[in-house]
């Protein structure tokens, strides 16, 4: 299946957005934020990213642009667990320039990506995150999401 | 989780004087909307005064208005005033230095640690935000219905 371009423009509170799919151009924006938020500098890991959800029909993987800029990436992809989860939209990711934070950056990407789910048939977004993550965290509360009915478990394998 | 009636008088009275940072409420006010002793709320509200959370306006019309940051204070910041959540907590058990009582407490612990997140991402704004959403909806859905 050919997958079919992604474009967006909007213009919110005097500030342009464009929303579009990411490009393999993007990487080098996109490894150095990543990079900067968490202090792991992964390019092998963003370009293995990239090709699966950028240039796929496996997910979303946007970019978001102000006046030509790079302002921050989402990751999302419809995905369906074991243990009786119907498909949701799974938030894979989020990045914000932090130069450009404040202007709504992450919520219209966010916007966009729950779009895209909603289009795909799924009636739920779920995502996962540190607990200690609390910008993260913040964000994600402030955009309507509450704790959910799973719960991760792990162990140490040693 | 169960709040103390101090902590959830200070919720009440943070939230509905955030609800419209330029409206003054009296201690009054509040209470009688909350069902709750105006005496108590008082010295809850002093609390909150002190923690720079709500400041006091004198004179005609007085009372108390929202003093703190609508995308930066959270609910951890008002509660932690009145109950004693902190990570540590545990620690201070007596029984801690047994081995029923370490088990136990990794998962009480864990358990503070969710509560401590779950209630330090939430902030007064973020809370008055998804509350107007939710009436939103349920009058959508009443008029669909």
């Amino acid at each position: 299946m050919v997958r079919q371009e992604f474009h967006k423009k909007m213009n919110v509170d005097g500030v342009t957005f464009i929303i579009r799919d990411a490009d393999e151009k993007d990487l080098p924006a996109v490894t150095d934020l990543h990079a900067y938020n968490t202090g792991q500098h992964k390019p092998d890991y963003w370009e293995e990213t990239y090709h699966r959800y950028g240039d796929s029909n496996e997910g979303f993987f946007y970019v978001c642009e102000i006046d030509g800029v790079f302002a921050g990436f989402i990751i999302g992809e419809v995905r369906a667990w074991e243990f009786g989860s119907e498909p949701c939209g799974w938030v894979y990711t989020i990045g914000v320039n932090p130069e450009m934070r404040l202007k709504q950056v992450g919520t219209r990407l966010f916007e966009t990506v729950c779009e895209q789910f909603r289009k795909a048939g799924v009636g739920q977004a779920r995502t996962m995150l540190h607990r200690k993550d609390n910008l993260n965290l913040s964000f994600f509360r402030s955009q309507g999401m509450m704790g959910g009915p799973y719960i991760e478990l792990e162990m140490p394998l040693d | 989780m169960k709040l103390q009636k101090a902590t959830y008088c200070a919720l009440y009275a943070v939230l509905e004087l955030a609800r419209d940072p330029d409206v003054q409420l009296s201690a009054t006010d509040i209470a009688d909307k909350y069902n709750i002793s105006a005496n108590h709320l008082a010295k809850v509200l002093r609390d909150l005064g002190r923690a720079g959370l709500v400041e006091s306006v004198r004179g005609a019309g007085g009372g108390y208005r929202f003093a703190g940051n609508l995308k930066r204070t959270t609910l951890f910041d008002v509660i932690h005033l009145f109950e004693d959540v902190s990570e540590n907590e545990r620690a201070r058990d007596s029984q801690a230095d047994t081995d029923i009582g370490n088990a136990l407490n990794l998962v009480l612990r864990e358990i503070d640690e969710i509560a401590i997140a779950t209630l330090g991402s939430i902030t007064i704004g973020t809370l008055l935000k998804t509350m107007r959403w939710r009436t939103e909806r349920v009058e959508r859905d009443q008029e669909n219905a």
